[in-house]
């Protein structure tokens, strides 16, 4: 709710004019049965001296009746405006409020949440929210404010019958205020089931190649169809609790008339009222019915919009668990570059921990070679570089400063990594590469072409990137579609050299590569500013074999760290993977 | 001309509705008759109401027992009427959830039809929200419709009835003055429908957007590329704004223009009535006046709801031709009728080739193999050389545009596709896991698995050990595309799930690339005792991509493609010995 408060806040003028206005036309819709009563009581039974002004009375009156139709219209019209742009200033405040705060969370909480929630969190939920303001903005206040003026008017007609409004307005609330507490947990439901339909849809597009490979087509139509099953069941559920509201009430409604009948007949009886009195409480109550029907469809609205709401805020409102300093505290260290002191760390929700006390130092300007089996820790070990996940023991430190000391910012611009997953953005291979810069420095003099053509070339892309119609500004499609895996990763990489970092981590990013551009690729790499300090994650003992330090994870430890030659002598492990690989092809050099 | 068409195409869409909404005819008569209790009791009230006003004549005027009798008309109406409006709810809310969920069925079911060449063209964002947002305004509107069209309908017929009965010159002038507030709403909304089709492209485009950000949200933040990737969202997000608030708006503008007619309506009707009544001869009562005039806002009001409901449809049927035309996607071609079962030996032969993505843009030309039963092909070559789209063909993701693959002298054209994939294991690089227990997944082929059959296939896979070290072993459940896993992880799961089917030939693509080479050479005899088979001469013909050359050098035959053609083509030490591109492969491996 507080969020809600701050986006209308934006739009307070608007959130203010919009009811004020629709209360305004509620005003003369009150004022209708008034009349008509003037037109009965006066126009019709009434005693004129002249009997010649009974006609323009009565069409005096109806022209009144025109009149304020004609300015409800415009205060209507002007309450719509309002109100709907007060809603989807909202919704549109409350998309980037949720993609900036999206952007925000670390790593751990991404994890936590999943991509499909948090998507449907910014489209269906978001949408949810423009429709409740819209409405709330429209009727909310205006309904109240009828069947208040309703009651009120009774009174001023007679106060017996105004006492049937009050016994009526009470019950009538309940009703609709208890229907909407029974029901907004299964409305909360509905929304579940919904989530999980959206799940099954996205995991069988995404996963299409393999469903279709194992013939599980069918399995995976009657998996939807059990999910989407579920929600009809809940959304039915929902329905039948809701639709109680318009029977209920209509029979309080009547059950007023009838009583209205009574009194009014008592009353015309004795001579306190007259016929075109009694007509006119009997308008009111008619009017609070329909006012009442459009409560409780809006409030059906409403309970959906509130759990929306309820959805979003609980994103907004998941903290970051990391949190950086202002201002950096110390000046770099001049030779070292990364250290690790008995670093360990479990993630969120994960039984154990994922690498345990591991403890290095790298100076600036070395290539660092990680190596180890599947699952034995490498890519988590350099995400804690670039501080993707804080350490759970121990600590890290880059440029000889706690890397908890680093500003966010700074901290992006001296680290480039590549990431196992090669994810590309829709724009053109151009605004790929530049990605890493901030805007400013994005103008064709900070980085020139020729800068980027070595980029590329550094990282074996620029004869494809060369062979496209586009060149450069080839467009690339959402997640790069339309490039291969290879072809993606070559420029994932040419996108971290790009952006010009202290220290590059290459998180096993060769892996679609085949060995003749990877080879072209290490190659490269050695051509890099002398003070770049590059990690290798790889599996493979010819990717690192040149570096001038090798990290062997096995299981989550640190069992060996040396040079090729020092690990082929002390560590078995290095000596396992490397002979793997190297058996026949070392037989077959010598032979 | 071109509005004409709009409506006409608008109808198609309606009445494509209908044969959804078919299974439900029950549901939707008792909703009929629900409408017509329940407006004929609106209808009946303001009778007996006006009737007992017209028993109060004045002072001592009054006929008590006229009042109690319509009272207790209005009663026992009142009381049929709310079980009417329950029962009317109840059907119609199951006609419109049940229409949307037969709808979502069959999207599913035709999204695992559609071919490839779709799936890879569409985005997934773009997908979901057809299959969930579209169906669901669809349903909204369906759903309002029902509730308001039928009663509407209902009680216009009564009203008009009725007030013909009263008084046929003031039932004229109703009848003649109200079709204005319809046309007030026909005009409103045929100005608004490009508002709604606009919403929902920019929509579209927004949804698309949030998938590929949230989904590459770490690249964003490792970049710092935030703060830019706020300012396009900003972009898009503004853009959505600004067309949402014209079809809110101009779309919200439809009742209060109505109910502006009606009002006009009910002062002429005042007007008319209440000269009626005055004069020594009145040929209308006071309680005649109150039942006119309660008519004329009764008839009235279903117009008002239904230029609502019109709106509202307009935008459901918008949302439910992106399904249509989803629906409409052609099918990849359909199995052929006599389609033959296969009971795959493993002879593969690819006879001239040809196959492109892109119309003018050739990919695979002139391309022939043959591979004998038991064969174990290694398919090298630069990236983009055309290894996955030959692996694409096998599979018949993608139809060959030339030429012809065969299986045992078969074309693979004319055997069921369930039949082909189920003879080949495929592994991907893209590892793709369900959410579901590591259970489920290695079972995805085969659900109906022992347990034991289950752990000999992690086993083989060398995925046992660590699956055992999971928090709950088998039972783990795997997130989302396999968060919670790493890379290698997901890929020795991608191998158990094959293992487990023992198909009769296999396609390794990329298979092993993220497990490391100890496990790998495990992998790698597992495989190999797989691929003889039972009985010895069974062996199953293989077919792996690798960059790796340690991967294939035990291959029969390794095939060196570049550009979509084979350029060399022998066993490991054939190559080696031509000295060519191959030769030049594997020894850029020792990065010399």
């Amino acid at each position: 709710m507080k969020y809600l408060f701050s986006y209308l806040k934006k739009y307070r003028a608007e959130s203010i004019l919009a009811p004020l206005f629709k209360m305004l036309e509620a005003f003369f819709d009150l004022r209708v049965p008034l009349i008509v009563a003037n037109i009965i009581n006066t126009g019709i039974c009434g005693e004129f001296a002249d009997e010649a002004a009974r006609l323009p009375y009565i069409l005096g009156q109806c022209g009144l009746l025109v009149l304020m139709a004609l300015i409800g219209l415009a205060c209507s019209f002007t309450a719509q405006y309002f109100a709907a742009r007060a809603a989807i200033g909202t919704s549109t405040q409350l998309r980037r409020h949720l993609m900036s705060h999206i952007q925000t969370l670390s790593f751990t909480e991404l994890d936590a949440i999943g991509a499909s929630t948090l998507i449907t969190r910014m489209t269906a939920d978001a949408n949810q929210v423009q429709n409740g303001v819209n409405m709330f903005l429209r009727l909310f206040l205006r309904s109240p404010f009828i069947v208040i003026g309703a009651m009120i008017a009774a009174f001023t007609i007679d106060v017996e019958a105004a006492w049937v409004f009050v016994v009526a307005i009470p019950v009538l609330s309940v009703i609709v205020f208890g229907v909407m507490k029974l029901t907004s947990p299964l409305y909360r439901q509905v929304q579940q089931k919904l989530d999980a339909v959206t799940g099954v849809t996205r995991e069988n597009l995404s996963g299409v190649r393999v469903v279709r490979a194992f013939g599980r087509e069918e399995a995976e139509a009657e998996r939807f169809a059990q999910a989407n099953g579920e929600l009809n069941a809940a959304q039915i559920r929902v329905g039948r609790i809701a639709a109680l509201t318009n029977p209920l009430t209509y029979v309080v409604i009547n059950l007023g008339v009838i009583a209205l009948l009574y009194v009014g007949g008592d009353k015309v009886s004795t001579g306190t009222l007259r016929s075109g009195d009694v007509v006119a409480l009997l308008n009111y109550m008619s009017q609070i019915l329909v006012e009442l029907v459009k409560l409780a469809n809006l409030i059906v609205l409403l309970t959906r919009a509130y759990t929306s709401l309820g959805r979003c805020a609980k994103v907004l409102d998941t903290p970051t668990s990391m949190t950086y300093p202002e201002k950096a505290s110390q000046a770099d260290s001049a030779e070292e570059a990364v250290r690790f002191d008995h670093v360990s760390l479990t993630y969120k929700g994960a039984g154990d921990e994922s690498i345990s006390d591991v403890s290095f130092r790298v100076l600036r300007g070395q290539t660092v070679g990680v190596i180890g089996g599947t699952g034995s820790g490498k890519s988590t070990l350099v995400s804690l570089i670039p501080r993707f996940y804080d350490a759970t023991r121990g600590s890290v430190s880059l440029m000889g400063r706690p890397i908890t000391d680093w500003p966010h910012e700074e901290l992006r611009d001296r680290i480039a990594v590549v990431q196992q997953k090669a994810q590309l953005f829709k724009g053109t291979i151009r605004s790929n590469l530049l990605y890493g810069l901030a805007a400013g420095e994005k103008t064709p003099d900070t980085v020139t072409d020729e800068f980027l053509w070595q980029c590329l070339e550094t990282a074996q892309a620029a004869e494809f990137v060369r062979q496209k119609p586009g060149g450069l500004d080839e467009p690339v499609e959402q997640g790069g579609r339309n490039l291969s895996g290879g072809q993606k990763q070559r420029l994932t990489i040419a996108r971290a050299l790009v952006s010009q970092a202290d220290v590059l981590i290459l998180d096993d990013s060769a892996s679609a590569l085949d060995y003749a551009t990877d080879a072209a690729l290490r190659k490269a790499l050695k051509t890099l500013p002398a003070t770049t300090t590059t990690f290798i994650v790889s599996q493979r003992t010819s990717s690192i074999r040149h570096a001038d330090q090798i990290l062997v994870m096995d299981d989550g430890e640190l069992v060996g760290c040396g040079t090729h030659d020092g690990l082929m002598a002390s560590c078995e492990v290095y000596r396992e993977i490397h002979e793997s690989q190297f058996r026949d092809a070392e037989k077959g050099a010598k032979a | 001309m071109s509005r004409q068409k709009k409506n006409a195409l608008d109808l198609a869409s309606l009445k494509r509705v209908m044969p959804y909404i078919r299974p439900y005819r029950l549901h939707v008569l008792l909703s009929l008759l629900c409408a017509s209790v329940s407006a004929a009791a609106a209808l009946l009230i303001p009778i007996f109401s006006g009737n007992a006003i017209d028993c109060m004549i004045g002072v001592a005027q009054v006929d008590f027992r006229g009042i109690f009798v319509n009272a207790v008309c209005i009663a026992v109406t009142t009381a049929l009427a709310a079980v009417a409006q329950q029962v009317l709810a109840t059907s119609n809310n199951r006609i419109a959830y049940c229409v949307s969920r037969d709808i979502r069925n069959e999207v599913s079911v035709k999204l695992q039809r559609l071919p490839l060449s779709y799936l890879d063209r569409h985005p997934i964002g773009d997908l979901v929200s057809r299959v969930i947002a579209d169906v669901d305004a669809f349903s909204d509107g369906l759903l309002m419709g029902f509730t308001q069209l039928f009663t509407g309908v209902v009680t216009i017929a009564g009203t008009l009835g009725i007030m013909l009965a009263l008084n046929w010159m003031i039932a004229l002038l109703v009848v003649v003055l109200t079709p204005l507030s319809l046309f007030v709403a026909a005009f409103i909304a045929k100005n608004t429908h490009k508002y709604f089709t606009a919403q929902s492209k920019v929509r579209g485009e927004q949804t698309a957007m949030i998938n590929e950000m949230i989904e590459g949200q770490k690249v964003i933040q490792s970049f710092g590329h935030e703060d830019e990737s706020l300012a396009e969202f900003d972009q898009v997000n503004e853009e959505l704004g600004k067309v949402a608030l014209k079809a809110t708006f101009f779309s919200s503008l439809v009742n209060p223009s109505t109910r502006l007619v009606n009002n006009i309506i009910y002062a002429a009707v005042g007007f008319v009535c209440a000269l009626l009544a005055i004069g020594t001869n009145p040929m209308m009562t006071v309680g005649g006046m109150s039942k006119f005039l309660s008519y004329a806002s009764q008839y009235a009001k279903p117009f008002n709801e239904i230029s609502g409901v019109v709106t509202e449809l307009q935008n459901a049927l918008a949302c439910i031709r992106r399904i249509f035309d989803l629906l409409d996607e052609k099918d990849r071609p359909a199995d052929a009728p006599d389609a033959a079962m296969l009971d795959a030996k493993g002879h593969v032969t690819l006879t001239d080739v040809s196959f492109r993505y892109v119309p003018d843009r050739p990919l695979i030309e002139a391309f022939s193999l043959d591979v004998q039963p038991g064969q174990r092909i290694a398919i090298v070559g630069p990236t983009g050389c055309g290894k996955t789209t030959l692996i694409n063909l096998l599979m018949r993701f993608y139809d060959v545009d030339g030429g012809s693959i065969r299986i045992d002298g078969t074309d693979i054209r004319s055997i069921r596709r369930s039949e082909l994939r189920r003879s080949i294991g495929m592994v991907l690089q893209d590892t793709w896991l369900k959410a579901g227990t590591i259970r489920d997944n290695i079972a995805y082929g085969k659900p109906d698995t022992t347990d034991e059959e289950i752990i000999a296939a992690a086993k083989a896979s060398h995925a046992h050990s660590f699956i055992r070290r999971l928090p709950d072993g088998y039972d783990t459940v795997v997130t989302e595309n396999g968060g919670n896993l790493s890379q290698g992880q997901k890929q020795l799961l991608c191998i158990a799930r094959v293992m487990l089917l023992e198909p009769s030939m296999l396609i390794l693509d990329e298979a092993t690339s993220s497990i490391d080479t100890r496990t790998e050479l495990r992998i790698q005899s597992a495989f190999a005792r797989m691929m003889q088979g039972s009985q010895p001469g069974e062996g199953r013909t293989s077919f792996i991509v690798a960059h790796r050359l340690s991967t294939i050098r035990e291959a029969d035959v390794i095939l060196v493609m570049k550009d979509g053609h084979i350029i060399e083509q022998g066993n490991h030490d054939t190559l080696l010995a031509q000295n060519g591109f191959y030769a030049t492969l594997y020894n850029a491996q020792f990065g010399a």
